[in-house]
């Protein structure tokens, strides 16, 4: 059986070996290839293309009207193909409850060659990580994304005295070092999810952007003031560091988006409604729209995985007790960063003002508190034992 | 030592010893007790072949020929047990510009040739022979340049003949010596840009690398390895990297009737005679 293939004028240079590899992957091993054409060293090519890729070379007549060569299809370039793996498939329901190293980093729906590189993502289980609305949830965040620049109007008049604008300062310088912590979190573990659950690694990636725009806003805000930002202490970073250094995926996406972000937003309602400015106001509201989503894929992953996990919820309420006694000696919320949330609310030094403000305070943690029953109970936890951690949460919100 | 079988090759890249440990790895995982034994240049790999320091010899064609001779010499055995598949019915071409003033072999007399290495089957002696052939000798009808890149590889390395191409394409040769395979690689790379250059002549077929093994090497366990070499199967994703390495899709048994054009060129360039004087056999 001999099969024709004509090139024209097109050279092996060119993208001739295109045309050669098309037409041969449809052909048995065996059958032969009559090659046609008029590209300048064809006939040279040919020999080296064919020995190249596993096919046996009859060298043509250099007569006018035969072809340049034949090729006899070998059997290698299919070879490389037995045993490939299809890696599940695109569509979100197409993941698989355990995601092989050996996929490492295929698109999800590919073929994956047999033989590859081992990859070892340390989150490599559905369960741990997948939600079935994280797609839906990517693809919000990407659409609500806002660009500093144009979104904050940064010349918006400030008329506010030097003590409320101090009292901002803190707050901000407050919210950066949390934020921080809120970024380097989802992007650590993003590096530790299996791409195969490629959507979770999208909701990551954007939660750290999201972070990152956060970081810039706030220390933009704090830098119309001047570039000396407030005062940083050792319990709230002692607080972030326990945040920070839980190396399970589960506990620090609880402790971080279900009870800190979830905490936060309620925080940045606060500040959104006791701005003392026009671009502060602006800068909390769409901040606190990023964290409602980080809180929103937190609590869909986590529900998801403890419907699958009869453990999870025991172990949830571990790390907020662990967390909580190696906190217990800490400040929690330092007197500075309480002091400006009350000063920011209260507007005024006069102690009626303040009387208001430290009420609007309270209110807030209490807000606060609530929320996070509301969402641990929807985690599974009963109505008292969401009372009982969510009291035990740390004092620095976060 | 005759528990093992032990190779020689030649460490022409450092992806030698990914390639070697690689395949050592395959032969012990399938029973066969494997070693092998690296040489900076194949004089060396040929002498201590002969001074029994290994049993198999990955050999360049003209090792392949030194060990031949001087097995012949010395009244041993010597075979070709295997090769690669792409190391059968290679070709070598003689490039010029193709705004240059050489149209036919024959318009090379008084004009420069760039060939690789001094030792390069491929690259310098199959095709200064092949010129010879039609009556143009080289040093006395056409000038030869040589880019000698690690002299004593025979030619493994590519550099000697992209220098080559790089040296016609600047105008500091006339005409310029490579493997067909590299016409094709310097073609698709750019290193020839498309309608710079055209093939001049391109010589005939003939066979490249080989294991080679003396007499008096242990039997079974050659017998062994040429019977897991041959079994090598590109579909199979252990060996398949290696495979791909080594640059071949199988092993084909040992064949010596590809190294006639490279004999006659040694012969008529007297190109063992130095490696043979050094083994006191010339």
């Amino acid at each position: 059986m001999t099969e024709v293939v004509d090139l024209a004028g097109l050279g092996l240079d060119q993208g001739a070996a295109v045309l050669l590899r098309l037409r041969l992957a449809g052909l048995p091993p065996g059958v032969r290839l009559q090659v046609f054409g008029t590209a300048p060293d064809l006939g040279v090519h040919l020999r080296a293309f064919a020995r190249a890729e596993g096919h046996a070379f009859v060298a043509g007549d250099a007569a006018t009207g035969s072809p340049a060569a034949e090729l006899v299809r070998g059997v290698a370039a299919s070879a490389r193909w037995h045993g490939a793996e299809r890696a599940g498939n695109a569509a979100a329901d197409g993941v698989v409850a355990h995601a092989p190293a050996h996929w490492g980093l295929a698109a999800r729906g590919a073929s994956v060659e047999a033989g590859g590189p081992a990859f070892h993502f340390a989150l490599a289980h559905r369960d741990e990580v997948w939600s079935e609305d994280a797609g839906e949830l990517y693809r919000a965040a990407a659409a609500a994304q806002w660009d500093p620049e144009t979104a904050i109007p940064w010349h918006a008049e400030r008329t506010q005295p030097p003590f409320v604008e101090d009292a901002l300062v803190q707050v901000l310088t407050y919210l950066i070092e949390n934020e921080t912590a809120a970024l380097v979190v989802p992007a650590r573990f993003c590096a530790q999810v299996h791409p195969h659950f490629r959507e979770v690694m999208q909701v990551l990636a954007i939660q750290a952007a999201d972070e990152a725009r956060h970081l810039e806003v706030f220390t933009r805000r704090a830098r119309l003031r001047s570039d000396q930002l407030g005062l940083s202490t050792g319990g709230g970073q002692a607080s972030l560091q326990t945040l920070v250094d839980e190396p399970d995926f589960a506990l620090a996406s609880f402790l971080l988006s279900v009870l800190g972000e979830g905490s936060f937003v309620h925080l940045l309602g606060f500040l959104h409604v006791h701005a003392p400015d026009r671009c502060t106001a602006e800068i909390m509201r769409l901040a606190a729209q990023d964290e409602a989503r980080h809180v929103a894929f937190g609590m869909a992953h986590l529900a998801r995985h403890a419907r699958a996990d009869a453990t999870l919820l025991a172990r949830l309420r571990g790390a907020i007790e662990r967390r909580h006694d190696a906190l217990r000696h800490t400040a929690g919320l330092n007197a500075e960063v309480f002091d400006a949330l009350v000063v920011l609310a209260a507007g005024g030094l006069t102690p009626a003002a303040l009387a208001g403000g430290h009420a609007a305070v309270v209110d807030l943690q209490m807000q606060m508190d609530q929320g996070r029953r509301h969402r641990l109970r929807r985690l599974g936890f009963a109505a008292d034992e969401a009372a009982a951690l969510s009291a035990l949460h740390t004092r620095n919100f976060m | 030592m005759t528990d093992t079988l032990i190779l020689g090759a030649v460490a022409y890249d450092p992806k030698v010893v990914t390639i070697w440990d690689g395949f050592l790895r395959w032969f012990l995982a399938r029973g066969l007790p494997f070693d092998y034994v690296l040489y900076h240049n194949y004089e060396r790999q040929v002498e201590q072949h002969f001074a029994g320091a290994f049993h198999v010899a990955w050999n360049s064609p003209l090792a392949w020929l030194q060990a031949e001779h001087v097995a012949r010499a010395r009244g041993r055995g010597v075979r070709a047990l295997a090769m690669r598949d792409t190391d059968q019915d290679l070709t070598s071409v003689v490039v010029v510009r193709a705004d240059g003033p050489v149209q036919k072999v024959d318009d090379l007399r008084g004009k420069s040739l760039g060939v690789g290495a001094g030792d390069s089957p491929q690259a310098t002696l199959i095709p200064l022979e092949h010129l010879a052939a039609q009556g143009l000798v080289a040093d006395v009808d056409f000038r030869v340049r040589r880019f000698d890149v690690l002299v004593g590889k025979h030619g493994d390395h590519v550099g000697g003949e992209r220098d080559a191409a790089k040296a016609l394409l600047a105008g500091e040769v006339d005409a310029a010596c490579m493997i067909d395979g590299n016409h094709l690689l310097f073609a698709q790379e750019g290193t020839l840009p498309r309608g710079a250059t055209r093939v001049l002549t391109q010589t005939g077929p003939y066979d490249h690398c080989n294991f080679t093994v003396l007499d008096g090497a242990p039997e079974a366990l050659v017998a062994r390895f040429h019977e897991l070499l041959l079994g090598m199967r590109y579909d199979d994703p252990d060996v398949r990297p290696l495979l791909d390495l080594e640059g071949l899709k199988a092993w084909r048994p040992g064949r010596t009737s590809g190294y006639g054009l490279l004999e006659r060129a040694c012969t008529r360039f007297d190109a063992l005679a130095p490696f043979l004087r050094r083994m006191g056999v010339g």
